[in-house]
């Protein structure tokens, strides 16, 4: 019970917090804060279609959020969603053009795959720099996120470009390779039954496995299980790879489900979101999963706010940034004041943020 | 040695009922300690009195719950650091606090430089001057890193030095040195006391706080026990004041014939930190029921020689068979499944501290720990209430491990290790930071090893341990083993000699 | 002939920015922390450093205006990871996304939808030897390599505030212990190594393309700390890695409308410098020495 209370006055403080803070840019767009937070977290929720919008944008969320969240789990710092999911879109709509109207149920697989098999790749160079030679993955993976968005400004505006009507997309993918629609008269496709799947999965795996108890080990520890002969490299690898599939797989949904076709404008930022989701979901997948539903409710509402109030939806961007720190702040906060009543803290601060130097085992 | 002749009429420190608690431990209690000019003050007391707590907070890195400081009779309050070397109080902290990529001048003027722009004139000046008159010798533009322990101990001296502190304050100064370092420490003591220095000498070692000091306040469980004039009392005394009880001598050795040999390294040589040798040519068995110590003052290979064996290095030559089986430069995994068992100097190193004692039970064993790929989660908790019960871990199977104490930590380590019974044991300073009753426990699971035909390689930083349990002793220098010695026979001056590099000449 | 000093000239242009954001990032992480606020930094200085100058017509408040953000940017970010220690990769991030947030939003709220309409008088090239030579650059480039490159190679190097700065980036403890604020210094460097880079962000904004558009900072910040790694925490050698930068950059932009260059896919001689990097760093990364205290927050006790 104690626990419990702990965690609800962590999210009360972590909601005033926010609240408090973005008010003032609200107050500035002529709009009253609570009027305006109704309309950002309740009014989605009133209607069927925009409640099932919240649903429809929390895939790529859900999907990137878990990404992020199981990296981090393991001490791994992917900061590179964003582009592990372009490259996955990309993936997707190369295998939805190719296909003509061969059956779906042998398509949709194969689109899934590819965009896992992408993100994998692209995730694949800061993996092995950081397992073979201990190069920080922070600076790598998020490098290759400019690079990812301009192969697809490349495709676009080249070899893919629609050749009808010269915009920078590429042309429709078959019918084949589109998500089916699991509710009619909305927007709701696929992809969210596979990110509940994904999360399903990967919460299974890290909690009642001893593969998850290893990635679990090196996430907190990875000198002990190193020296308890658990292969640090090798479950990096794993994890970094899995993780950039995982956000392969969310443009790939964003290009069946959605966009039918690969555009610039196919990722609102979502790798980075996944970064607040994970962080909000204290990485643990369930909590992750209801982090992604949220973000997805103020996206949801921020746009309606942005025609209703004429708060710009920009504020959406500016909430979600201060709902990822105050969490930290408070969590932070928190730990503090707790280890500083409990006992002489005698480990190490940081939280295992410090990214560790493996040596290989070439064994 | 007669204390300083006129003493002033008030002591340059007093502390007064200083308490400090860390959650239910009490490390100081009603704590009254004066210091006075002149004088070397022995602070005794064993692993865990409250000796470091409360000279910590002297200077200022940790707040007192209770109690005042008078400085010169005038009471002040000590926050930080800063507050500290403002009123003339200079510390040697038992790990050194120096920027290691910075040069000797650098280190000395952080914090004090006289003005906007770096000017290590005067610095240097101090370097000369006080070389020539306490004999601190070191020069002043090479890189702390370039430095031994022994040197670095002199800058930190320099330093405080450098702040025009009248009380000096050494947190086990002698622990890193070699016999002779010590000597040489104690003169340039001498010389700072003799100009009319407080200076605050803590240690556990009776016989150096018999030579060295003039008065000498004993701890014991955060209280101040006694504080004597050091020759109105024998060291015998002392150290039944520190223990709590007339403390024993024993030898807990039982001579066993030794078996065959287990354990047999020929040729080793291994890089260390930023890819330098450290270990060259290193040989020697052990044999079943045998323990092998391995003596040096730190930094001299011990820990590359216990990484090797371990299979966290790869060594660069040589061989480390095991019961037969080469482990050199294999995987942790494949030195474990040698049935070697590995206790590391690092308990932190070996264990993960976010997670359960259970999980960290099993950890080496995680191909034991399913059913299929699935956690058998009922397994792991029975194991862990097994070795709880047998190693008596004071812990639940769920406790996080690193909310335990030392000494249950330490426990949990051996749990892992010593159930599954290895045939050889690696061992780094299993009793670092512990207290009385756990470092006893310890050294007893590790004899009971022993008589069951394990053959051990200890390597310590504490003398005393390793004359204790040991059986033969090595000594390594500049990662060459440097001389070989019965432990029955091993004379404190000789093995000192061999610690500093003098090679098989006594 | 005409053709090489074009690029050189648009190299050093286009390294000003990179410039202050080494100089600043280098400050930080040699303090020991990781900023990755230090992209929304630049894009904040950009847009507020227009915003000001828009509104009052003035430059120089324009600059004052990206000073003052880039130190209050600098200030949470010390809040974070100084005072209460979090993981510097999240609040860099969370922070990069506010300030780029908030720089939109305000954009959005005052300068309308129709963005890169609105217009400023920028700043006017230095030309002290005539038009169309290496030399005819504006102010800011000559103060970025003049002055703020050597001033901030000479203070980190020479001065007890430098030393102080080296010291709790390599071992809090033991600056601590000497007496040194180890809040104080990092706090300092969090504050003008951001300022320097919101400078940064706004020479793009008042100087070389007098207006301000979104994504206009597009990954630069992201550069900046390739950049600071790549040079191994030596300003000199940073920007150097700028220059090389800029150079790679400005050459595929002259190149790309060359007859015969058209057809090839200019985007990927765009992500060619992110690639150099990311090179740069497998190539020299396996000695990298980190600053000791890197990406660890200090505490007492």
């Amino acid at each position: 019970m104690v626990k419990w209370r702990r965690g609800a006055t962590t999210a009360g403080l972590i909601l005033l917090g926010t609240f408090v803070i973005t008010a003032p840019f609200i107050m500035l767009a002529g709009a009253n804060p609570f009027t305006a937070y109704g309309e950002f977290l309740v009014s989605p929720l009133t209607s069927r279609y925009s409640a099932l919008e919240v649903l429809v944008s929390s895939i790529p969320l859900i999907l990137t959020g878990v990404s992020v969240a199981l990296a981090f789990r393991a001490g791994y710092w992917n900061i590179g969603a964003e582009g592990q999911l372009l490259m996955g879109a990309v993936a997707g709509a190369g295998v939805g053009m190719l296909v003509s109207d061969q059956s779906r149920i042998l398509v949709l697989p194969v689109v899934i795959l590819a965009g896992a098999a992408a993100g994998a790749l692209w995730a694949l160079v800061p993996a092995l720099l950081r397992v073979k030679m201990g190069i920080d993955e922070v600076v790598t993976t998020l490098l290759l996120n400019p690079v990812a968005l301009l192969i697809v400004t490349a495709l676009l505006s080249g070899p893919w470009a629609d050749p009808e009507t010269g915009f920078p997309e590429s042309e429709r993918i078959a019918e084949s390779a589109q998500f089916p629609i699991l509710v009619p008269r909305s927007r709701l496709h696929l992809g969210f039954l596979v990110g509940l799947a994904i999360a399903g999965l990967v919460w299974f795996v890290l909690s009642r496995t001893v593969a998850g108890l290893r990635v679990r080990a090196v996430g907190s520890g990875p000198k002990a299980a190193r020296f308890a002969g658990i292969s640090v490299g090798r479950t990096l690898l794993t994890v970094a790879l899995t993780s950039g599939a995982i956000a392969g797989i969310a443009g790939a949904s964003e290009v069946s489900g959605i966009q039918y076709r690969l555009t610039g404008g196919l990722s609102a930022g979502f790798g980075y979101t996944g970064i607040v989701v994970a962080t909000l979901g204290a990485l643990a997948m369930p909590t992750v999963v209801l982090a992604a539903l949220l973000m997805a409710d103020l996206n949801v509402g921020a746009g309606s706010a942005g025609r209703v109030l004429g708060v710009p939806s920009q504020l959406g961007d500016v909430i979600q940034a201060t709902v990822l720190l105050v969490t930290v702040g408070v969590l932070a906060y928190r730990r503090y004041h707790h280890k500083a009543l409990k006992s002489e803290a005698e480990e190490a601060p940081g939280d295992g943020v410090v990214s560790e130097v493996e040596e290989v085992d070439s064994s | 040695m007669a204390a300083a002749g006129d003493s002033p009429a008030t002591p340059v420190v007093e502390l007064r009922s200083i308490s400090k608690r860390f959650g239910d431990v009490l490390a100081n209690e009603g704590v009254n300690l004066s210091l006075w000019g002149g004088e070397v003050h022995g602070v005794l007391g064993e692993n865990g009195a409250g000796k470091t707590t409360l000279m910590r907070i002297l200077y200022g890195l940790s707040i007192p719950d209770e109690g005042e400081i008078y400085v010169d009779g005038e009471p002040v309050h000590i926050a930080s650091p800063k507050d500290a070397i403002g009123v003339g109080i200079g510390m040697v902290t038992q790990h050194f606090a120096l920027v290691k990529p910075m040069t000797v001048t650098e280190n000395i003027i952080l914090g004090r430089t006289g003005g906007a722009i770096l000017n290590p004139d005067r610095a240097k000046d101090l370097v000369e001057e006080a070389a020539d008159r306490y004999g601190l010798h070191v020069e002043p533009d090479r890189r702390l890193s370039d430095l031994s322990v022994g040197e670095q101990q002199r800058v930190e001296i320099l330093k405080a030095l450098y702040r025009e502190c009248r009380v000096l304050i050494l947190d086990e100064p002698t622990a890193v040195l070699t016999p002779q370092e010590i000597k040489a420490l104690f003169v340039t003591l001498d010389k700072l006391r003799d100009s009319g220095m407080a200076i605050v000498f803590i240690s556990h070692k009776l016989p150096e706080v018999m030579d060295l000091t003039d008065r000498v306040t004993v701890l014991r469980h955060g209280k101040v026990v006694h504080t004597i004039e050091t020759d109105e009392v024998d060291a015998a005394g002392l150290a039944s004041w520190m223990v709590g009880r007339p403390a024993e001598l024993s030898d807990p050795r039982t001579h066993s014939e030794p078996g065959a040999t287990l354990l047999e390294v020929s040729g080793l040589s291994a890089l260390g930190r930023l890819d330098l040798p450290a270990l060259s040519d290193v040989n020697f068995e052990v044999a079943a029921g045998e323990i092998l110590g391995v003596a040096g003052v730190s930094g001299n290979g011990q820990t590359e020689l216990a990484e090797v064996l371990s299979g966290m290095r790869k060594p660069t030559a040589g061989s480390v068979m095991a019961e037969g089986t080469e482990i050199a430069g294999k995987s942790p995994k494949q030195v474990i499944a040698a049935g070697v068992g590995r206790i590391p100097e690092d308990r932190h190193e070996a264990l993960v501290g976010d997670m359960s004692v259970a999980n960290n039970l099993i950890l080496e064993h995680l191909d034991e720990a399913g059913k299929g790929l699935v956690l058998d989660r009922d397994g792991i908790r029975a194991n862990a209430l097994d070795l709880i019960e047998r190693f008596s871990i004071k812990a639940g199977p769920d406790d996080v491990v690193k909310t335990l104490s030392g000494g249950n930590i330490q426990k949990v380590l051996l749990a892992r290790v010593l159930v599954r019974e290895p045939r050889v044991i690696v061992v780094s300073q299993p009793t670092r930071g512990l207290d009385i009753g756990a470092t006893a426990y310890v050294r007893s699971e590790l004899l009971a090893m022993r008589r069951q035909g394990a053959a051990i390689v200890l390597m310590s930083e504490d003398l005393d341990e390793l004359l204790e349990i040991s059986d033969r002793l090595i000594v390594l220098y500049d990662g060459r083993i440097a001389g070989r010695v019965d432990a029955e026979e091993a004379d404190r001056d000789q093995l000192g000699l061999l610690m500093a590099g003098h090679t098989e000449v006594a | 002939m005409i053709f090489l000093f074009d690029v050189l000239a648009a190299t050093l242009r286009n390294a000003t920015p990179l410039v202050f954001g080494v100089v600043g990032e280098t400050y930080t992480e040699r303090a020991g922390i990781l900023n990755l606020g230090i992209e929304g930094t630049m894009y904040a200085g950009a847009f507020f450093g227009f915003a000001a100058t828009a509104v009052t017509g003035s430059l120089e408040l324009g600059i004052l205006a990206a000073i003052v953000v880039g130190v209050a940017s600098g200030a949470v970010m010390g809040l974070f990871s100084v005072t209460l220690g979090t993981s510097q990769h999240v609040a860099g991030i969370g922070l990069t996304l506010g300030l780029i947030g908030i720089s939109e939003f305000i954009n959005r709220l005052y300068f309308g939808s129709s963005e890169g309409l609105r217009r400023i008088e920028s700043y006017q090239l230095l030309e002290p030897f005539g038009p169309d030579n290496i030399f005819s650059q504006y102010a800011l480039t000559y103060i970025a390599f003049l002055v703020v490159a050597p001033l901030g190679w000479w203070v980190l190097r020479s001065t007890s505030f430098g030393l102080g700065i080296r010291a709790v980036g390599e071992n809090p403890e033991a600056a601590d212990a000497a007496g040194l604020s180890v809040s104080f210094y990092r706090y300092s460097a969090l504050m003008i190594g951001s300022a320097l880079a919101a400078v940064g962000g706004a020479f793009i904004t008042l100087a070389t393309l007098g207006t301000f558009t979104l994504g206009i900072i597009a990954g630069r910040g992201w550069v900046v700390i390739a950049l600071v790694i790549f040079g191994r925490w030596r300003i000199w050698r940073g920007v150097f890695g700028a220059l090389v930068f800029a150079g790679v950059f400005s050459l595929q932009l002259r190149l790309r409308i060359l007859p015969g260059w058209d057809a090839v896919p200019f985007e990927l001689l765009l992500a060619l410098p992110y690639l150099v990097v990311i090179a740069a760093l497998a190539i020299s990364g396996r000695n990298v020495e980190y600053p000791g205290a890197y990406l660890k927050p200090y505490r007492r006790d």
